[in-house]
């Protein structure tokens, strides 16, 4: 069978660190093709040599047999291969239109754009995807779901005979998840060929046909997906053995078996606030993970906030134990709670800062003797935390933006754990981050939490919290519905929790 | 499709909220002119303005492009007071060399700083504040400190005194034939979309496979040229070539195309509400000259550009506020 992309061979260095070597691609016409590996292996790099961003050091790259010359991303969309970028791939303030239509407007006999005929054709091209929407307005003024139904709806329009979609789900919700994999079934209908690139293993296995493995910048295997398991793709990403990850269980979190827990940290009863928590109670004791259940909108986030003094209660109260009412984020931290937000690139990493400053930046008032930094210990406890968090970097002075994500996280754990904090509240900790990072920010989440920490734990994968917490505090509509309890929790039982109670509200 | 057709003023003002305050306060200083003055309506104004505040205008639009694509041009000012000094020297070859040459004078001070902020990637306000240095001091240097005359014996006064078809000055024409090619361009052309990309988001302009290495010389370039074509109008209008001329013009053009609701960051804009802006500018002086003519008040000049600071600050915040609650839709 003749194959529309045919990479082999191809080698790439970045300013002497080797990003790939020997890496291979093969994608036949009008199949879905996986591409997986851990934050690093060189999926990226791969790709962005495929379409024109870097320019390879050494190797093959054949487009449906004859050799590629594509040097630029728009010599890359003349050619058929179209990208979808995980972000920065549009522009939200111009229109829906100017976003699809940008670069390839059809003109007037005056040679202007007919702005008649654009719209038209936009809006000719989202029905077939069965998108209704104004496309005059600003496309920021649509969710995350309609703007990548957009970007995809661009790259159709192009002719694509190839999409590359990177990381495409991974801020849409399960309805919006079903619609874009409905697109990408149509695109497979029509003979156009789809690269999937995602974190999430049981994605692939629902609309891949083929996936490649990458590790350390090498391809190093393709199966048809059919035929492969999920532990055996881990196994072959980490390249760790099978048995091995199967007796560590999935999650590194190890929910239940702790100790018993000690005295309570702090205990919220019955908190609301204005951002729609209603009624929820959770208390957090030294030496478990409190896991909040429930869906998107619940009131994970929400309570979390609260806890942290960003948002002011409407009634309820926390009880700190005479630590005194918490209103403001440094009251929190002085009392003794971390917040990890879920938002890394916003709320977290300043990028142009090295992983240094990134680190010690909410430790500096500690690290400061009558004004004057001391930069000694600063060194110290860096040094310190990238050897224990095994943070992959070339130094501390590095710029935390050239970090893979799931290292970036693990120096946000760091920026919060040197605070020694009692109570450490974790949004999504290991959202975005690849399998083998995820395991370690696991493994060392449980350490502290064996030292003493006292962890409340939000994640929409239903995996991690009934693997990882001690007990699970139940959420729907802002308010905290039921409590389980580890061992014993099972993702049935949880998403029974969840389900059960909107059944009973529902009937009554 | 009757939606593309029909043209319907509530979807238009929701679609265009950035700039809708500077067009209502703009009316509404008109009618206020209108009715206390009264030869604020008067052919002689209208045209005395216009032709006085057509450097501001040209040179506002051209601001209004590089701050679209998220650029600044500090420049402008310098090298409209440079052009002048050249337009005064090659007045005497009349209008038909002076003003392509001041106009490509500009348009190569704008090369300069194409040439450092996008081939050698040095931050616009950098390069372009070296460029008003450069272009200041050379303008000093080529006229040797002094104004200029131009020829008056030359077709070159023509310009700013004779009225082109016996109606309007031809500074006006000239104007408004560079405004509407500049809106022509913005709204009706793919290069003025990329110009709109690159400030919405320059590396997905790139991802998009959009030719923004063009689009981005060409806004420099081009501001260069608007201010080259207001340094000839500046010598026009005063007689002279005037190396001191354009200090803190490049100011009024950021403010009017910020007046105007394009955003500082880029990634919107227009060229007519730049217009409107730096219309609106010109317009509080003018109202204030006006005023002190009814023998009431006497405002110095310093005053008044307290007042019109106070006035900007206030055009801003009126202007924010009607963008939010249009777009709430509770206008």
């Amino acid at each position: 069978m003749q194959h529309l992309i045919e990479m082999s061979g191809i080698k790439k260095s970045f300013a002497g660190v080797v990003a790939l070597q020997n890496a291979s691609l093969h994608i036949a016409p009008g199949e879905v093709h996986a591409i997986i590996g851990q934050n690093g292996a060189g999926k990226s790099t791969l790709i962005k040599i495929l379409t024109g961003v870097y320019r390879k050091d050494a190797g093959e790259v054949m487009i449906a047999g004859i050799p590629s010359t594509i040097s630029t991303p728009r010599e890359a969309q003349d050619a058929g291969i179209a990208t979808i970028y995980q972000e920065l791939s549009l522009v939200p303030l111009r229109s829906v239109t100017e976003n699809v239509m940008m670069g390839y407007e059809p003109r007037t006999r005056l040679g202007m754009i007919d702005w008649k005929t654009a719209h038209k054709r936009t809006r000719e091209i989202l029905e077939r995807f069965g998108i209704d929407i104004d496309v005059k307005a600003q496309l920021g003024s649509y969710s995350t779901a309609i703007q990548q139904l957009v970007a995809i709806a661009r790259a159709v329009s192009l002719n694509a005979q190839l999409v590359i979609m990177d990381e495409a789900t991974s801020s849409l919700d399960d309805q919006e998840i079903e619609i874009l994999f409905g697109v990408v079934r149509e695109l497979k209908k029509a003979g156009v060929a789809v690269l999937y690139i995602s974190h999430f293993l049981d994605e692939l296995y629902q609309i891949c046909d083929r996936v490649t493995i990458m590790r350390d910048g090498q391809t190093v295997g393709q199966h048809v997906i059919a035929e492969t398991t999920k532990l055996g793709l881990i196994s072959e990403m980490l390249g760790r053995d099978a048995a091995e990850i199967e007796a560590a269980g999935m999650t590194a979190l190890g929910g239940g078996e702790a100790t018993e827990p000690g005295s309570a940290l702090f205990e919220a009863s019955h908190i609301s606030t204005a951002r729609g928590l209603r009624d929820v109670s959770v208390t957090v004791r030294k030496g478990e993970i409190v896991g909040l259940g429930g869906l998107l909108g619940s009131g994970r986030t929400e309570t979390a906030r609260a806890l942290f003094g960003l948002d002011t209660l409407k009634s309820g109260q926390i009880d700190n134990l005479g630590k005194g009412q918490i209103s403001t984020p440094a009251e929190a931290i002085a009392a003794g709670i971390g917040f990890l937000t879920e938002d890394r690139k916003r709320e977290g990493i300043v990028p142009h800062m090295s992983v240094r400053e990134n680190m010690t930046l909410a430790l500096l008032p500690k690290l400061t003797k009558l004004g004057k930094l001391d930069r000694k210990r600063e060194s110290e406890l860096v040094e310190k935390f990238i050897k224990a968090l095994g943070i992959k970097t070339s130094g501390m002075e590095q710029p935390i933006r050239e970090l893979s994500g799931g290292n970036q996280q693990k120096v946000l754990l760091a920026r919060w754990l040197a605070l020694e904090p009692e109570v450490l509240i974790l949004d999504e900790p290991t959202r975005g981050v690849d399998v083998g990072a995820k395991f370690e920010i696991q493994s060392i989440i449980r350490s502290y939490v064996d030292n003493g920490l006292g962890v409340l734990l939000i994640s929409s994968e239903f995996e991690e919290l009934v693997e990882g917490a001690d007990r699970i505090v139940v959420l729907r509509d802002g308010r905290s519905i039921k409590e389980l309890e580890n061992p014993g929790i099972t993702e049935e039982s949880l998403i029974a929790a969840i389900a059960h109670h909107h059944d009973e509200e529902s009937a009554a | 499709m009757l939606d593309t057709t029909a043209f319907d003023l509530r979807k238009y003002i929701q679609g265009n909220t950035h700039s809708l305050g500077v067009w209502i306060v703009l009316i509404a200083l008109i009618g206020f002119g209108l009715m206390r003055y009264d030869n604020f309506g008067g052919a002689y104004n209208i045209s005395s303005f216009l032709n006085y505040n057509a450097m501001f205008i040209v040179i506002s639009v051209g601001m209004c492009f590089v701050i679209m694509t998220g650029g600044i041009d500090l420049s402008v000012g310098s090298v409209a007071a440079f052009t002048s000094v050249i337009a005064a020297y090659l007045s005497p070859y009349g209008i038909q060399v002076a003003l392509p040459g001041a106009v490509i004078v500009g348009l190569a001070l704008g090369g300069i700083n194409a040439f450092f902020v996008v081939a050698m990637r040095i931050p616009p306000f950098i390069a372009t504040l070296a460029t008003m240095l450069g272009a200041k001091g050379g303008a000093l240097v080529i006229s040797g400190a002094q104004t200029i005359s131009i020829d008056w014996g030359s077709n070159f006064t023509k310009l700013g005194m004779e009225k082109a078809f016996g109606i309007l000055p031809w500074t006006i024409v000239i104007t408004a034939i560079v405004v509407v090619g500049l809106w022509v361009l913005l709204e009706k052309t793919s290069l003025g979309r990329t110009v709109l990309a690159i400030g919405g988001g320059e590396d997905a302009s790139v991802m998009m496979g959009l030719n923004v290495t063009r689009a981005k010389v060409l806004v420099y370039v081009l501001s260069g040229g608007c201010a080259g074509l207001a340094g000839l109008f500046l010598a026009s209008g005063f007689g002279a070539g005037q190396p001191l001329e354009g200090v803190g013009w490049e100011l009024s053009a950021i403010a009017s195309v910020v007046v105007g609701g394009t955003l500082l960051t880029g990634g919107m804009g227009s060229v007519a509400s730049t217009v409107a802006g730096a219309l609106l500018l010109g317009l509080v002086f003018n109202i204030l000259n006006f005023e002190n003519g009814l023998g009431k008040i006497s405002l110095s000049a310093y005053w008044q550009m307290v007042i019109r600071g106070g006035f900007l600050f206030a055009v801003i915040v009126f202007q924010s506020r009607v963008a939010n609650s249009a777009k709430k839709g509770t206008l």
